[in-house]
């Protein structure tokens, strides 16, 4: 648990010294004001990230996420210009259905077929853009043809934070729930962790498998409408190629891509970490040809110092004896 | 399937056929389009009514396969050649393959020319750009300077640093700063063509040059994506996102206000233009040829250049007086 902790430190103090560079630059950059808007543009990704760090722990992956997203986001856009009445906690709730099922027909596959996830999941990527061309047309919902309440919704302020953000907040604290306190949190990290030990247990491994595809294609569900009414636009090529950027905020958080190992907090802060970079390179003038090569160093150095400081020592099972020699 | 496109496309070129039959003498321009039922092509073809309207001795044939295929167009081409229509003038499914059916036309003495997406030099006489480089670069300045009448500082958003379109109108808007003095280019930022990300950089944009007065981005993603931005941060009105941009996509922003006007061709104009052009080949009043001048009306001449394509004009200015006509058809 300690090793835990201190990998979590070791994030926090690299987001702070990175946060700190950016200031050098442009001072601005950390003003109050900024920050919250750094965490509300980072949101999508904590959100994605969570559910991503799930299905990693059960030795799996999902690189259907940003389809799914995007498919779920057009159905919502589709809805809301056929029916600009229909409320928006009614949206959301058919997003977080659509999403589960989509993640479901993953976990389902995996599950039942025995077919390596990285191969379904990168299926159903196709298969849910192809779908979203089918729906749409090709064509794209724009701002004007969705309803003012659709579009509010994530930009809408409580207590100085847009609901966005509350909706990360919350996620993540439901998820710590989920995964610190529940038998269901704790088998994901048990199949990940030891598959043979977790059958001994009286775990089924596929089927945690299945439920952690659902929780994750739950949570991409609830991403795409968000995102689509946050940026006000819904088409076939919303969030291509995201699921990289969610798969790294995983890895940068120290969730081992073996299975087993990571937290909660890791993954909200692999996800900042990469949101504070993202925010920051527009900012500090850079050429756009560096760009990519800083962001991907720096995912590269952070992993660096990640697995550094997460490397366990040879376990010691007889004191006595290591005393004795 | 294929046989259902055929029958279908007979069947149009049929009816238009026997409509044509009763007044023989008129000069029948068959405007062939990508495919039937797109927006922007009905509204090019109200362009060609338009010119045929003003022609007065002139009969639309507005035709194209269902979907956008070669072959299909190949067999509109056919029926055309069969019907001996006076003149046809396409937007291209593929340049090169409805080529040779286009050159057969040619050979019966019918005017080829080609209109919005060309055709291979060989099959047409001459191809109607819809407008050119720097025609282009010039408008994505103008739209920013003529609202900063005393000047002012303004940023460029494009696609992909890699995009060579994009970066050829960057270019010929640099050429032309020197006749918009007060102007002044601070960055020139890419999204990627990418909402999220032409988002956050549009963010920066505000951030980094707090005195911002407008946004360029010739990208139809970024200028989406910049507008709403801007409308976020609450500096609708104070910003103005420019740039190209489609009707049906921009209508949001122009009524936020985040965006006074932007540009974009005009299909009406180009079905007008192309028309125009067909008939003034096919009576001889003008000959395709290098440096050639061929009028087209109330759009002025069309100046061609060694491979006998020209360009119709500036980009189309949209704005709230007349993006509501627009909206439903691109």
């Amino acid at each position: 648990m300690h090793i835990l902790k201190s990998r979590e430190m070791i994030l926090t103090g690299a987001i702070v010294v990175l946060m700190g560079l950016v200031a050098t630059r442009f001072p601005g950059f950390i003003a109050p004001h900024n920050l919250v808007a750094v965490f509300n543009d980072t949101s999508p990704l904590i959100l994605l990230a969570i559910g991503q760090m799930i299905v990693i722990l059960t030795k799996c992956i999902d690189l259907s996420v940003a389809a799914n997203l995007a498919l779920t986001g057009m159905v919502c856009a589709m809805i809301n210009v056929a029916a600009p009445g229909v409320p928006v906690p009614i949206i959301i709730a058919i997003a977080v259905g659509l999403g589960a099922i989509l993640g479901a027909f993953n976990g389902i596959l995996v599950w039942k077929l025995d077919i390596p996830p990285i191969v379904v999941t990168l299926g159903t990527m196709t298969i849910f853009r192809g779908v979203i061309f089918l729906i749409s047309d090709g064509k794209w919902v724009n701002s004007h043809e969705m309803s003012p309440a659709f579009k509010a919704f994530p930009r809408a302020d409580f207590l100085s934070l847009p609901m966005l953000s509350w909706i990360a907040i919350l996620m993540t604290v439901i998820f710590f729930v989920l995964m610190t306190r529940t038998t269901l949190g704790r088998s994901f990290y048990a199949v990940g962790g030891n598959p043979h030990a977790a059958v001994y247990t009286g775990i089924d491994v596929g089927k945690s498998q299945f439920w952690a595809f659902t929780l994750s294609g739950a949570l991409a569900g609830l991403v795409g409408y968000l995102w689509v009414s946050r940026y006000a636009v819904a088409y076939v090529d919303i969030a291509l190629g995201f699921e990289l950027d969610v798969v790294a905020a995983c890895v940068i958080g120290g969730i081992a891509i073996s299975g087993g190992i990571g937290s909660i907090g890791g993954a909200v802060l692999g996800a900042l970490f990469l949101g504070v970079i993202k925010n920051a390179l527009p900012v500090v003038n850079i050429s756009p040809f560096w760009q990519m090569a800083i962001s991907g160093s720096a995912i590269i150095i952070a992993i660096a110092v990640n697995t550094r400081a997460g490397r366990t020592k040879g376990r010691i099972i007889l004191k006595n004896a290591e005393a004795a020699q | 399937m294929s046989v259902m496109k055929k029958i279908m496309s007979t069947a149009a070129v049929l009816a238009a056929f026997t409509a044509s039959a009763a007044q023989a003498e008129d000069m029948r321009i068959a405007l062939v389009v990508k495919a039937l039922g797109i927006g922007f092509f009905e509204a090019a073809a109200q362009g060609a009514e338009e010119a045929a309207t003003e022609l007065g001795d002139v009969e639309i044939i507005y035709t194209g396969p269902t979907d956008t295929t070669a072959e299909g167009q190949i067999e509109v081409i056919n029926s055309l050649i069969a019907q001996g229509v006076d003149a046809i003038a396409i937007s291209a499914n593929d340049p090169d393959a409805v080529a040779p059916a286009l050159s057969r036309a040619m050979q019966r003495g019918i005017t080829v020319i080609s209109w919005d997406s060309g055709v291979a030099e060989e099959g047409r006489m001459m191809h109607l750009n819809p407008s050119s480089n720097p025609l282009i670069g010039n408008m994505i300045i103008k739209l920013a300077a003529d609202h900063l009448p005393d000047g002012g500082e303004v940023a460029v958003l494009s696609a992909s640093a890699t995009a060579t379109n994009q970066n050829i109108w960057i270019d010929e808007m640099h050429k032309v700063m020197g006749n918009y003095p007060g102007i002044e280019v601070v960055a020139t930022v890419y999204g990627d063509d990418l909402a999220d990300k032409s988002y956050r950089e549009a963010q920066g944009l505000m951030q980094s040059y707090p005195d911002l007065d407008a946004i360029i981005a010739p990208t139809s993603v970024g200028i989406v994506a910049a507008a709403q931005a801007v409308a976020d941060a609450g500096k609708a009105g104070e910003i103005n996102v420019t740039g190209l941009g489609l009707p049906s996509e921009m209508a949001g922003a122009i009524e936020s206000g985040a965006s006074k006007s932007f540009a974009i061709w005009n299909p009406i104009d180009l079905g007008y233009s192309a028309t125009m052009i067909a008939h003034a080949l096919a009576t001889g009043e003008a000959t395709a040829e290098p440096g050639a001048s061929i009028p087209m009306g109330r759009m002025g001449a069309v100046t061609l250049d060694e491979t006998n394509s020209g360009a119709m004009a500036d980009p189309f200015v949209y704005d709230a007086s007349n993006i509501a006509d627009f909206v439903d058809i691109f």
